[in-house]
């Protein structure tokens, strides 16, 4: 979808663990889009920006690959091009736009950007489409109403209020978009370790 | 016509002749910087990826040398300005190479970051795009400010020695002589001129601190203000301040030696002034393991986790056999080294008798210490907690240590320059590994865990275009703290001379507290 460079995971899946008694679980880690986002905040040069919609994207045209963002993320969300990446005919196509995220190149930041260009046209964004378990909701927070690859609506308060959702490491004060509901009344077993 | 041979003479020397040595020199530190760029040009070409850095360790050896040029570049401005400012009249002889020090070290540093950029053609975004709120901008105000300010204090105590160079390098080449008339500025040293030089410099004098400390705080404060562990600290910018300074005393005693070798300035740096400024060494190595013991402690005695990630590598992970070697060979070695032949003046009785034994007692030293330095952090994991080995070990290492510096008091004694010299020496060395000590293990040990990831891409080793750029970076540093040397006088002359220096031996009592 994104033709992500080798190497990048816009959403990583971490195998987490709370403490020694309770079960691991997966645990997917996209960018967490903050409305306090500490990688915009130190961008010398604005090419990370917060959008009115509460999108946080990176200009790659301006980004001086200084990776300070990537220092003050807490959440490891974001991802240097180390190298040229590799190519195909379908990227280099695309034009460069900010909602794309390619033609990647060297030397510059990447991250999860929430698929813009879908939710222009009204999808779903693909982290939500690929997911087989239909775990992942998507929604505007203004009009309350998450979806999921099922086509399940619901509302987020009540999901969040009734499921006791969190979201990751908001001690820090980043205010992060996403929202996680905790493990219960497992359907499948819990991951080992 | 014959003139009288004077003090000032032997400060002309090195600006009349180039030996076959120098130009041999030169030739060497160039080939080093041509390694330099080419590798340069294989990351230019190939991208970041042919250094070691990766995403979780994205900043590495550039960023170090980037700190470490930034601290020793306030030897100058910083220590002579203060000095200055004080009425330290013994500084007179020193003045100009540690601020020579100060702008060639600005201009070797700065660029570090844009070595380290991935987009280094996008420079000027950071003027076109800038944002006030990124200490990145508040870094490029205030090294710009510094350098500006910095060389403007390099420059005006120089005018009455270029009109010197001009009046009296008469047989130098053309191109030579043409940059001694233009940066004389038609000095003729009137009492009229003098008096606005003077005040010129007095008042640089005084606006340069503040921006000098400025500079060395917002340089921690790229760290300070992240979320990251072992970077998020208040003390930072005082640390990072009283470090740059630190070693930067240590840089400009090691530059006095190798001038005073060189170029024969036995007459002007003398053993006063390497004993002050060892002493003024002292007082910032001492400053320094205060702070460095108040923010391990600080970190320790809390159990955040985060916290706990990174002192584990420092103290017996990764990190631990740079970390000890830094306090114990880097900080605590040279206070003793600086130290010690002030304080004990009576000769050490027992070893004086029993010479003999001393090759034995060294050598029984050193092998207590290789042997407890190189031995595993721990004799066993599940006796860790109850355990007395750590102290065991440690207390073996500080007394071996210890033996050997009781051992060597005599040869310090008698040395005291090169006691003052090698002290300098390891602790900038001590100063690099810090640098590095700070920015690495912080990277190592992110808020979120490091999984399914190949080992490299969590660990971090320079490559050898890392190197060749840091050796390119030494080298060019030195050749042009060379070339400034062999073009202008080293060593103030207006400020040495006549009255001048008859004030400073004046005042001799005084300064040789």
């Amino acid at each position: 979808m994104h033709f992500v460079p080798p190497g990048q995971e816009w959403i990583k899946v971490f195998k987490n663990r709370d403490n020694h008694v309770a079960d691991a679980y997966w645990f997917p880690r996209p960018c967490m889009q903050c409305d306090n986002s500490p990688c915009a905040k130190v961008c010398p040069v604005g090419a990370t920006f917060k959008r009115e919609d509460g999108i946080v994207l990176v200009d790659q045209e301006r980004c001086i690959g200084c990776r300070y963002c990537i220092a003050a993320c807490p959440y490891g969300s974001r991802s240097f091009n180390w190298v040229e990446p590799p190519h195909t005919p379908q990227e280099l196509a695309a034009k460069y736009s900010v909602e794309l995220n390619y033609p990647h190149r060297k030397g510059v930041v990447e991250k999860c950007i929430f698929c813009p260009t879908l939710a222009r046209e009204g999808k779903l964004p693909a982290c939500a489409q690929a997911c087989t378990m239909n775990a992942i909701y998507f929604g505007d927070q203004v009009e309350d109403v998450v979806t999921n690859h099922a086509g399940v609506s619901v509302s987020f308060t009540q999901l969040i209020r009734e499921k006791g959702g969190f979201s990751f490491m908001e001690d820090l004060g980043t205010e992060p978009r996403v929202w996680y509901l905790p493990p219960r009344d497992r359907v499948y077993a819990a991951p080992k370790g | 016509m014959f003139r009288q041979p004077t003090r000032e003479d032997i400060l002309f020397e090195p600006l009349k002749s180039n030996s076959l040595k120098f130009y041999g020199f030169v030739a060497l530190l160039l080939a080093v910087i041509g390694w330099a760029a080419y590798a340069y040009y294989v990351q230019l070409r190939d991208g970041l990826g042919v250094t070691g850095l990766r995403d979780y360790v994205f900043w590495g050896i550039y960023m170090t040398n980037f700190v470490f040029f930034i601290g020793i570049s306030h030897a100058g401005t910083l220590i002579s300005a203060i000095l200055r400012v004080t009425g330290a009249e013994w500084r007179r002889p020193i003045t100009r190479m540690a601020e020579a020090i100060t702008v060639f070290a600005l201009l070797i540093g700065g660029p570090m970051i844009i070595i380290d950029m991935g987009h280094p053609e996008r420079l000027l975004n950071l003027l076109r795009y800038g944002r006030f709120q990124s200490p990145i901008l508040w870094d490029l105000i205030s090294i710009a400010t510094y350098i500006t300010g910095s060389l403007m204090y390099l420059y005006l105590p120089m005018i009455p020695d270029l009109a010197q160079c001009r009046d009296r390098l008469t047989d130098a080449p053309a191109w030579k002589r043409f940059i001694y008339r233009t940066l004389a500025l038609g000095w003729r040293g009137g009492e009229e001129q003098k008096h606005k030089l003077e005040r010129g410099v007095a008042i640089m004098a005084v606006l340069i601190i503040p921006v000098a400390v400025s500079v060395h705080t917002v340089v921690s404060w790229i760290f300070g203000m992240t979320l990251r562990p072992g970077w998020h600290s208040t003390i930072f910018g005082p640390y990072f301040v009283v470090g740059a300074i630190f070693s930067g005393i240590a840089a400009l005693l090691l530059a006095m030696a190798i001038f005073r070798k060189v170029y024969h300035l036995e007459a002007y740096l003398e053993d006063k002034h390497f004993r002050n400024l060892g002493l003024l060494l002292l007082v910032m190595d001492i400053v320094y393991i205060y702070f460095t013991l108040s923010e391990y402690l600080t970190m320790i005695y809390g159990n955040d986790v985060a916290d706990q990630r990174v002192l584990q590598l420092l103290f017996t992970g990764d990190f631990a056999m740079a970390f000890w070697a830094m306090i114990l060979v880097g900080f605590l070695l040279p206070a003793f080294m600086l130290g010690l032949p002030n304080l004990i003046t009576v000769a050490p009785r027992p070893t004086a008798r029993l010479t003999v034994l001393r090759p034995f007692v060294a050598m029984g030293a050193l092998a207590v210490f290789a042997v407890m330095a190189f031995s595993p952090a721990s004799a066993s994991a599940s006796f860790q907690l109850v355990s007395l080995w750590p102290v065991v070990r440690m207390l073996s290492i500080v007394v071996a240590l210890g033996g050997l510096l009781w051992l060597a008091l005599p040869w310090m004694r008698a040395h005291s320059i090169a006691t003052i010299v090698i002290a300098s020496i390891l602790i900038n060395l001590a100063m690099w590994l810090k640098r590095y000590i700070i920015i690495v293990p912080t990277l190592y040990s992110p808020r979120t865990p490091i999984q399914d990831v190949p080992w490299e891409w969590a660990h971090y080793a320079p490559t050898w275009v890392e190197w060749s750029i840091t050796a390119g970076a030494f080298a060019m540093f030195i050749l042009l703290y060379t070339l400034f040397s062999k073009m202008f006088p080293i060593v103030s002359i207006w400020e040495t001379s006549g009255e001048e220096h008859a004030a400073a031996h004046g005042a001799k009592g005084e300064a040789n507290v």
